[in-house]
């Protein structure tokens, strides 16, 4: 192989990159809208999931997962410090991840041991709705675990604002087989039945160590997930943060102040 | 196919396979073998980066100025390996996110930049190209007969499909824990090549 000059090296270090840049570029650009699509779909498919409207291993055709979702599904944007549905937002086109890192839509979280860091001034919430009324509450939850952040849904009974429906996260980088068991179905399944309030309206609910009694007799504990104490303690303060006074605690209290409309 | 085509092409599978006997690659034969289905798109990937590496490489090695090759090999990879994630992400989106971040990890695996090296620098653009398709599926083979094992007796299932009714879903077969946990990938790995030296004694190392 033949000496170059330096100059020759970096010309063509320089030609390689750019070649490079414009082929990713131009692939990013060209499938952004796909991606932008499946992660709507992805999105809309856990909020079915932990509605318990689409079993654990059901697979459903984009159009079918749209449509049950439009049928059932009334998106809201609440406003977090009043407690009450936002005006002159549009849930349809609102993304709270973005509003989040938006200055202008969020607001310093206060020290918290969710390690939150921004709270974004709305949060987007389903209804799911069943004759006319509002059956379920499903509301976004996120919050450090061991290595990430663990992006989740918790579906609520809208009745008495209190009685967990469901867990999932849909998004987290936790070890898989231990902290990444937060997907178990049968771990996710532990969740249905337990209160999160306690009788003063403190969020109680907690991932325990060890193993956690029947939701009727121990109302407000989870088993905890071997292995992963720190992504079970995580969980628990993402919970107990996201239903205390600075998460989502002002709109529960409207609800029921309103009756569960 | 004459037989330079041939022996490019097939050799990789059994008699020269880059896990087996080269041993390259084990990281993420450890990773996405649980299931069928991401081992399969883990090959296809693989296998596609292998052999466009490969031709682009090949067809401006004559350029390539030797102190910096290693990287302008790796950078030409890493792209190739973004652009298949995006693809992926864009048409297989549920697979994709069960992958993580083991497609990213393509471009460091040994097979893709160790066939640029020792190949694709010293050879024409064709060859170099079925050079990459034949290294990956020699490493798709082993993939997949790996992954085959461990959903089978890891989860009584293929490719999603139950094959034995486990007992958590009321039915006989208690799965094995260890096989879908990554270490049983190195006992399978190691099984293979092992049956694989026997029956081609050429292949044992000399003491």
């Amino acid at each position: 192989m033949a000496q170059h000059s330096t100059g020759y090296t970096i010309g063509f270090a320089a030609l390689v990159c750019v070649v490079c840049g414009v082929g990713i570029a131009s692939a990013a650009v060209a499938l952004a809208d796909r991606q932008a699509e499946n992660k709507k779909l992805d999105q809309q498919k856990q909020v079915l999931a932990v509605a318990g409207l689409m079993k654990e291993g059901e697979v459903l055709k984009p159009e079918e997962v749209k449509k049950r979702f439009a049928d059932n599904i009334k998106p809201e944007v609440v406003d977090l410090k009043g407690g009450v549905a936002a005006q002159g937002v549009d849930p349809a086109s609102f993304d709270q991840r973005k509003a989040q890192k938006d200055p202008a839509q969020s607001r310093e979280a206060p020290p918290n041991n969710a390690k939150v860091l921004r709270l974004p001034n709305n949060a987007l919430v389903y209804k799911v709705m069943k004759d006319g009324k509002v059956d379920t509450l499903i509301l976004p939850i996120e919050g450090y675990g061991l290595w990430s952040t663990l992006y989740g849904f918790l579906a609520l009974d809208a009745k008495d604002a209190n009685t967990v429906k469901g867990i999932t996260f849909y998004q987290h980088g936790e070890t898989p087989g231990l902290g990444g068991e937060v997907d178990n179905p049968k771990w996710k399944a532990l969740w249905p039945g337990r209160k999160i309030y306690d009788d003063k309206g403190t969020p109680q609910i907690g991932v325990v160590k060890g193993q956690a009694g029947p939701p009727a007799s121990d109302p407000y504990r989870v088993d905890g997930l071997s292995g992963a104490t720190i992504t079970s303690n995580g969980v628990s303060n993402l919970v107990k943060f996201w239903f205390g006074p600075d998460g989502f605690g002002p709109y529960i209290q409207h609800l029921k102040a309103a009756g569960g409309k | 196919m004459d037989k330079q085509t041939k022996g490019v092409l097939f050799d990789p599978l059994f008699n020269n396979n880059p896990i087996a006997l080269q041993v390259l690659g084990i990281c993420s034969a450890l990773a996405v073998t649980t299931k069928l289905e991401t081992a399969l798109v883990m090959s296809i990937a693989l296998t596609t980066v292998t052999a466009f590496s490969n031709l682009a490489i090949s067809s401006i090695r004559n350029y390539i100025p030797s102190s910096i090759r290693i990287i302008v090999q790796l950078t030409i990879i890493a792209s190739l390996v973004i652009i298949t994630d995006q693809v992926l992400k864009a048409f297989v989106y549920d697979v994709s996110k069960q992958m993580s971040v083991y497609v990213g990890l393509i471009i460091t695996n040994c097979i893709v930049m160790g066939r640029a090296e020792a190949y694709a620098m010293a050879n024409k653009p064709g060859i170099s190209f079925l050079d990459g398709i034949g290294n990956g599926l020699g490493y798709s083979m082993v993939l997949l007969a790996v992954a085959f094992f461990r959903e089978l007796f890891g989860s009584g299932k293929l490719f999603g499909i139950e094959i034995f009714k486990t007992v958590n879903d009321g039915g006989w077969y208690t799965t094995n824990g260890l096989m879908v946990m990554s270490p049983s990938a190195f006992f399978i790995i190691g099984g293979m090549i092992w049956a694989l030296r026997v029956a081609k004694p050429s292949q044992q190392e000399k003491e």
